[in-house]
């Protein structure tokens, strides 16, 4: 099938079109947010943004149902935000305030919310591998038609629980989609130094539907998506993206000084030619969705949002310490 | 023992163990067993013997050996709306399930903030002497009990083990429940028929005494009730005291034993140091000096990987021999 006939059988009509747009644009300002938090003290702990990988997300959560599963990493902001989450509940749990989605009991790297699908984003990489798998089990079992995602980096290749489940997975025809987001950079080590062989090979190997796509294409990643997850849907088993894509940061937010393992170069050209919000914009305007005007309110109503959002996580109150014991035993 | 234990009849420890997982199975339906050779094989124990024959294999599921694999989706599973029991034939793979356990099965729950739960078990094994060495002959329970979010069982009778299971299954967060192999077919006891829960985290005095509390656990209930038995030939009378769980931990009938007796000896069969004795030991010390007229002493298994040759293997483990001596000069007698 070629792009063009998948991105019209996956039904992209201009709504669709233009909440994708808005979706990626709130990732970005979210995450511009954090690293301004971050610096200026406010936050706690650690920082990984997605700046730059905001079209997997968008793309993957958007051919998803609301009751569909996911799983998060490290750098899980923008999938819980694709998939739904509140950015105001989001900030307060950034800086581990009462009202945050886990109470501040999770922070950064482990926001969890049941209303969104959201399984929980997990700080040991490769970590979501079990539960995204075992959440398609259930509804296998259960016969729920519900799909997980389990969004993991290049650098969960790595990790061996990955393939034990994909292998349970493939097995017994489990309606999940291994979602691989290759930014090129396990941390600080380019990925050629850590992945032997050719990445698709590996679902190959396993039978698992693979493919590569662009993953600073949101149409594509979209179109892709869908049509791997209504496969899972019908029962025909797990599916496999591996998505190119470019985290435009460092690891975290503290990771500044980063010429040692890339260069700036590098970072320059991805940001000005393969940014996946400009480049959606673009296609948008040429293709007479949207003019820049309408674009550029886009930008303004969302960077309302994360302000209020933010002012509404600043002035939360702290968790009292004595539910420091509180949510250890069900 | 239940006021109502119609139908009582001798049950060994596996025999109950079985017993549990089936009742369970029928009462239901999102109760699933995965493992390796679970069904036809019904385990290299053959504790499962049956249970696919009645329940088919979407209930009683054959996994890869694929430990992580298996034990991290029965976690998944769990949060959303099954209750899977996990086996892993042997404790000493606890180690190759340890980042599922420790890192996501125990810390979903707290982590989300209360919102996501796992009703999870995992059955697994511990002992020694069975002249399987050092991979397959551990008794790590201790492991688990280190970390918050877990519940660890570790039962000694048959009635206990299908009490215990039962509740194990039916609670709402992960369980880690460790089964004695070599009590699967030596310990026999009396097993009411019916449907019966054993509370998770409630002690119980397998035998009372005057002289001394015998603080045992899992296998070594049994080496502790043998020494009791001999104690009491020489004029001692010891109680023993099996905590049943090592969390929850029921710290209150511990104390209220040694209070009773003023001495006590704890016995367990994970490695001595760093484990099982030491931190009931130190809870029977914080809460009970002024009572003992003595240290607490501690029998566990050597501090050395589990040798291979019967007469190395031996010299591993406490037995009724070495409870019986120590027990004696603690009483002075």
């Amino acid at each position: 099938m070629t792009t063009a006939t998948r991105q019209a059988a996956a039904g992209l009509d201009v709504e669709t079109l233009l909440r994708m747009y808005r979706q990626m644009a709130a990732i970005r300002l979210f995450e511009e947010r954090v690293s301004d938090l971050y610096t200026r003290a406010l936050m706690p702990g650690l920082a990984h943004l997605y700046i730059g990988e905001e079209a997997v997300a968008v793309g993957i959560c958007e051919a998803l149902r609301p009751d569909d599963y996911l799983t998060s990493t490290h750098r899980g902001h923008g999938h819980c935000l694709a998939k739904g989450a509140a950015p105001h509940l989001m900030f307060a749990e950034l800086l581990g305030k009462e009202a945050g989605y886990c109470k501040g009991k999770g922070g950064s790297m482990h926001i969890a919310d049941p209303a969104t699908g959201n399984l929980g984003a997990n700080a040991i990489v490769g970590g979501g591998a079990g539960i995204a798998t075992g959440a398609a089990f259930s509804s296998k079992w259960l016969g729920t038609g519900r799909v997980a995602v389990c969004f993991f980096g290049e650098g969960a290749l790595g990790q061996g629980v990955l393939y034990e489940t994909m292998n349970l997975a493939q097995l017994w025809k489990l309606p999940v989609i291994y979602a691989c987001e290759n930014n090129l950079y396990n941390e600080y080590t380019h990925c050629s130094e850590t992945t032997a062989g050719d990445m698709l090979a590996r679902p190959a190997a396993l039978g698992i539907a693979a493919e590569r796509v662009d993953g600073q294409d949101v149409r594509e990643v979209h179109a892709a998506a869908s049509a791997i997850v209504e496969r899972a849907r019908r029962g025909e088993g797990p599916g496999f993206l591996l998505l190119d894509t470019y985290r435009y940061r460092g690891h975290h937010v503290g990771d500044v000084a980063r010429e040692y393992y890339r260069p700036k170069q590098e970072e320059q050209r991805w940001m000005s030619e393969r940014d996946p919000i400009a480049l959606h914009g673009d296609w948008l305007v040429s293709e007479g969705l949207a003019d820049r005007a309408a674009l550029e309110r886009i930008q303004s109503e969302v960077a309302s949002e994360m302000d209020a959002a933010v002012e509404f996580a600043v002035k939360a109150p702290y968790p009292d310490p004595s539910t420091v014991d509180e949510d250890v035993y069900a | 023992m239940p006021e109502t234990a119609t139908a009582l009849r001798e049950l060994t420890f596996g025999e109950a163990i079985r017993e549990a997982l089936a009742e369970e199975l029928r009462r239901d339906p999102r109760v699933v067993l995965l493992g390796e050779d679970v069904a036809e094989a019904g385990t290299a124990f053959k504790v499962l013997k049956g249970l696919v024959e009645e329940f088919g294999k979407d209930r009683v599921i054959d996994t890869p050996i694929s430990e992580p694999g298996f034990t991290g989706l029965a976690v998944g599973a769990a949060m959303t709306g099954m209750r899977p029991v996990v086996d892993i034939m042997f404790g000493d793979f606890m180690a190759l399930i340890m980042d599922q356990v420790a890192n996501q099965a125990a810390k979903v729950h707290y982590m989300s903030g209360g919102k996501w739960k796992v009703p999870l078990v995992i059955r697994t094994t511990m002992g020694a002497t069975r002249r399987s060495a050092a991979q397959h002959s551990q008794s790590l329970h201790a492991w688990p009990s280190h970390i918050p979010g877990l519940k660890v069982v570790v039962p000694s009778t048959p009635y206990d083990a299908k009490g215990l299971l039962k509740a194990a299954i039916r609670d709402d967060n992960p369980v880690v429940f460790f089964e004695d192999k070599i009590s699967y077919a030596k310990v026999k006891g009396p097993v009411p028929a019916g449907d019966y829960t054993v509370p998770i985290g409630v002690a119980d005095v397998k035998r009372l005494g005057r002289d001394i509390t015998l603080v045992a656990t899992s296998s070594m209930v049994q080496v502790a009730l043998g020494a009791a038995t001999m104690l009491e030939e020489v004029g001692i009378s010891a109680e023993v005291v099996d905590p049943r769980t090592m969390w929850p931990l029921d710290e209150t009938t511990l104390v209220e034993s040694v209070r009773k007796t003023s001495r006590a000896m704890v016995v367990d069969e994970g490695y001595y140091r760093y484990g099982v004795t030491g931190e009931i030991a130190s809870v029977i010390a914080e809460n009970a000096f002024y009572d003992l007229d003595g240290p607490v002493r501690r029998l566990g298994a050597r501090h050395v990987p589990v040798p291979f040759s019967p007469v190395l293997e031996d010299a591993t483990v406490p037995t009724e021999r070495d409870v019986f001596e120590l027990a004696r000069k603690m009483c002075n007698r």
